[in-house]
């Protein structure tokens, strides 16, 4: 096979957002008429490559070259008329209008005057959902479709937009065997017909059937390119996972004591089911699975965010109200969402007023409520988390991720809870104070505390957990103790489909609500 | 690949269009507003049956519609613009100096340069919105004083008064044709065109994807700021108009000339299901909406409800078709859902 001109080359790219570097050195060169399978972990740099390819963000640095000429794109809009398509983990749909007017919004058919043809556009809809095989009403609002339909729904529109390069950032994630296997035969058409395809996928299976050549990256870097046909999956997985596991995330063994949550039956239409786990006193349980797979959900629920239709969440044996964050406060639980910036902290206040905002309750005095009460007891919180920061006052907005993160924390400890939800306890931290955070957790599971985290980065679940329970679309999957569980078994159970648990669950079978 | 099955195409296009019509929230306001009219008009005859109740009822929503329509334009790009009101008095006494200091000047010209002048203002509004990123209820809370500043600094304690304005142009707010006022046939014009362009153009289906997600719609690469401009410019020439509609149909344009009004405007859309969030809704929906509101301010007095009442019950009724949208979409979510996990 004599080498082809690539249609896509990369060298090189720098990407950083603040002080978070993103990408260090990202390359990949993908070949016309063939499939190229990206690969790494959650926050290696993966979706920040394709951004970049799609025009969302600028690089800061490196070489960029799309059909051999140099290229740099200020917009989305710039790299799609070039020819090229991107579906990205997110779905982007607008929900209010009709699945044929999201495939086709902007480059509608026109009839006479302009007008749009709409009985145009829907045959040409129908089409190709036949050509997908799926059975999706084409004039139906997008709103509520499940995440695989939403995902078929951006494959039409890229197909559509007769691209000459197609991106997909994990496709498959919420996509069924059928509906896989309909994806790829599209694909693999589509790779016949001359065009290039960047293929990101956790999926290792998914990658050897489909894919020509598979790129590793780590950690915002570049690792490898090789043939399928000349690796093999353990080779793979360990030049994504790299490092040493323990090295990075110190977690001290603790005395595990008693039961502390205790979820049993918990379901919630069309996000999860039949959710039963407990949590030990001492013990740091990692929950573990894809993007989507309704992990952050599961946490929302067991706190009283969101509500859910059936089941029972328990703490210290006494039942829990659905529905009610106030009576989970009350029972001794405490929750650090995702997005800290949005759901953690109040930015625009001084660091003591968000330590103090839980319990401000016991501070008031005649209802009234003073800094000085705020920074007496925020004061010794900051101090054992080591906050670095100037002073109390100071806004938490102008504050690192990191210390942003302490801040959350030190707000629940002050709480003094029996358990503690962290949801992406380090994204967007960098490497050294990702280790503190985690020092912390270990700490305070060592004084007994009893730990939910949630992680999307893999390293970090199997280094500071005690038993890591997998989540693949919305049903656990596997429940691992730490011995048991590696890259591999606990993958395999994130990308493996439901209905095939692992291990059984001793601690919750036969309690039932 | 054996069951391929897309539904839609085994049902009649006739039979769906039915269908979708008699689900819509046009058909179920259109009721509302036969039953205001018929409940009036039993209480007084005069209402629907005399000359001058038959034009009033047309007539009177004729300057309430083009801005009603503007907001609904800027609506769906989930903005909002308040500062209708102002434009509609700036341009109104912009078209009685017109009269008095050009007297030769042919009325489509003045037509023109009130449309263009509020098209300026509204012009001014998007630029700051779309490409300054402040949100615009800010911006146009902001230019709402502004331009009514301009305004009471421009005309002092001056007025314009019937006898300043040609005849021709006067008899525009009281001529007929075929039984139908003038002004309402201008604005009927007008709902059509809008209607025409967001239903059926490319510009158009893109203002309601970039209210129904903005992010996507960046991600998409449609051109956000430029089409939310183009929504507000829309906004302040359809003011532009209403504003030599009012100098038209009330001879006397003061200082108080559309205070309040968009209040109104923006009452008419969401009376009319134009979603608040952005995103859904149509200018039918506003039209029948803007009828709706000012034919209920007229039928309350004939029906016997007390001046106190008549205010709250437009309240009401603004809170109500809120309060039923929201539940009909949180049922319409929930079903779509439950639907999918039965699959």
């Amino acid at each position: 096979m004599s080498e082809p001109e690539p249609m896509l080359v990369l060298e090189g790219i720098r990407k950083s957002f603040g002080a978070v570097v993103a990408l260090s050195s990202g390359r990949i060169a993908v070949a016309p008429g063939s499939i190229h399978a990206l690969v790494g972990e959650n926050g290696a740099g993966k979706s920040t490559l394709v951004k970049i390819v799609a025009g969302v963000h600028r690089r800061d640095a490196g070489t960029f070259r799309f059909r051999g000429e140099d290229t740099d794109f200020g917009s989305t809009a710039e790299s799609k008329a070039a020819g090229i398509a991107v579906i990205y983990q997110e779905p982007t749909l607008f929900p209010d209008l009709s699945v044929t007017e999201n495939i086709f919004m902007g480059r509608q058919p026109l009839g006479a005057w302009r007008r749009i043809d709409r009985s145009a556009m829907h045959a040409e809809a129908t089409n190709l959902f036949r050509r997908l095989g799926v059975a999706i009403d084409p004039r139906r609002p997008a709103l509520g479709l499940s995440i695989a339909d939403q995902q078929i729904i951006e494959i039409a529109k890229a197909i559509s937009l007769d691209a000459s390069l197609l991106i997909m950032d994990e496709p498959t994630a919420a996509l069924s065997g059928v509906e896989v296997e309909r994806l790829f035969a599209v694909a693999r058409s589509l790779r016949d017909e001359g065009r290039a395809l960047v293929f990101i996928s956790h999926r290792f299976d998914e990658v050897f059937a489909l894919c020509d050549q598979i790129t590793v990256m780590r950690d915002g870097e570049y690792v490898s390119t090789d043939s399928v046909s000349e690796t093999t999956v353990p080779e793979i997985v360990s030049r994504m996972v790299g490092r040493e596991v323990d090295e990075l995330f110190p977690k001290i063994p603790a005395h595990v004591g008693d039961t502390v949550l205790e979820v049993s039956g918990l379901q919630s239409a069309g996000t999860f089911h039949d959710i039963s786990f407990s949590v030990r006193a001492g013990e740091i349980v990692g929950l573990a699975g894809l993007v989507g797979a309704g992990r952050s959900e599961i946490a929302r629920a067991v706190f009283g965010v969101d509500g859910y239709d059936a089941g029972s969440v328990r703490i210290s044996g006494r039942p829990v109200p659905p529905h009610q964050p106030r009576a989970a406060i009350r029972a001794g639980m405490a929750f650090i969402p995702e997005d800290r910036r949005k759901q953690g902290l109040i930015t625009e206040s001084s660091v003591a007023r968000n330590v103090a905002a839980v319990i401000r309750r016991g501070l008031t005095r005649g209802g009234l409520l003073s800094s000085a009460a705020e920074n007496n007891a925020a004061g010794p919180w900051a101090g054992r988390l080591e906050v670095k920061t100037s002073a109390l006052d100071m806004k938490a907005a102008t504050m690192s991720g990191g210390n942003q993160q302490k801040v959350v924390i030190a707000k629940w400890l002050a709480t003094n809870p029996r358990l503690l939800i962290i949801d992406e306890p380090t994204r967007g931290i960098d490497v050294g104070t990702k280790a503190e955070v985690h020092r912390l957790l270990s700490d305070l599971a060592g004084q007994g505390m009893a730990i939910l985290m949630i992680s999307s980065e893999l390293p970090e679940v199997l280094g500071m957990a005690d038993r890591v329970l997998v989540v693949c679309e919305g049903r656990i999957t596997a429940d691992l103790d730490r011995a048991q569980a590696t890259p591999e078994v606990v993958m395999h159970a994130a990308t493996s489909g439901s209905g095939q648990a692992t291990h059984a669950l001793p601690d919750v079978q036969g309690v039932t609500a | 690949m054996t069951e391929v099955m897309v539904h839609p195409s085994q049902v009649s296009p006739l039979r769906r269009g039915i269908t979708n019509a008699l689900h819509s929230r046009e058909i179920s306001i259109f009721a509302v507003l036969v039953l205001v009219v018929v409940v009036a008009t039993t209480k007084s005859h005069s209402f629907l049956f005399s000359h001058d109740g038959w034009r009033d009822l047309l007539l009177t929503p004729a300057l309430l519609l083009p801005l009603a329509i503007g907001q609904t334009v800027v609506i769906v790009t989930r903005n909002v613009d308040l500062s209708v009101g102002s434009t509609l008095g700036l341009t109104a006494y912009l078209t009685g100096r017109l009269f008095v200091d050009h007297p030769g000047l042919p009325i489509i010209a003045v037509f023109a340069i009130a449309i263009a002048a509020g098209a300026g203002l509204g012009a001014v509004n998007g630029v700051l919105i779309a490409y300054g990123r402040v949100p615009a209820l800010v911006i146009t809370l902001g230019t709402l004083y502004i331009y009514r500043g301009i305004f009471l600094s421009w005309a002092g304690s001056d007025r314009i008064n019937a006898s300043d304005m040609p005849k021709s142009f006067l008899s525009l707010g009281t001529r007929s044709v075929l039984g139908l006022p003038m002004l309402t046939i201008l604005a009927a014009v007008v709902v059509v065109g809008v209607a025409y362009v967001l239903r059926n153009a490319r510009s158009g289906r893109e203002l309601y994807a970039i209210g129904s997600d903005p992010d996507a719609a960046g991600l998409y690469g449609l051109p956000v700021s430029r089409r939310v401009l183009a929504a507000f410019v829309v906004s302040g020439a359809l003011a532009g108009l209403a504003g030599v509609v009012y100098a038209a149909r009330y001879g006397t344009v003061s200082s108080g000339a559309g205070y309040g009004i968009e209040l109104q405007a923006v009452g008419a859309a969401v009376i009319g299901g134009v979603a608040i969030f952005g995103g859904s809704g149509t200018v039918w929906g506003a039209a029948i909406g803007a009828f709706l509101l000012v034919t209920i301010n007229r039928a309350l007095p004939i029906v016997g409800i007390q001046d106190f009442w008549q205010q709250a019950v437009v309240g009401l009724l603004i809170i109500s078709s809120v309060a039923l949208d929201r539940v009909l979409s949180a049922r319409r979510a929930r079903q779509l859902v439950e639907a999918r996990d039965q699959s």
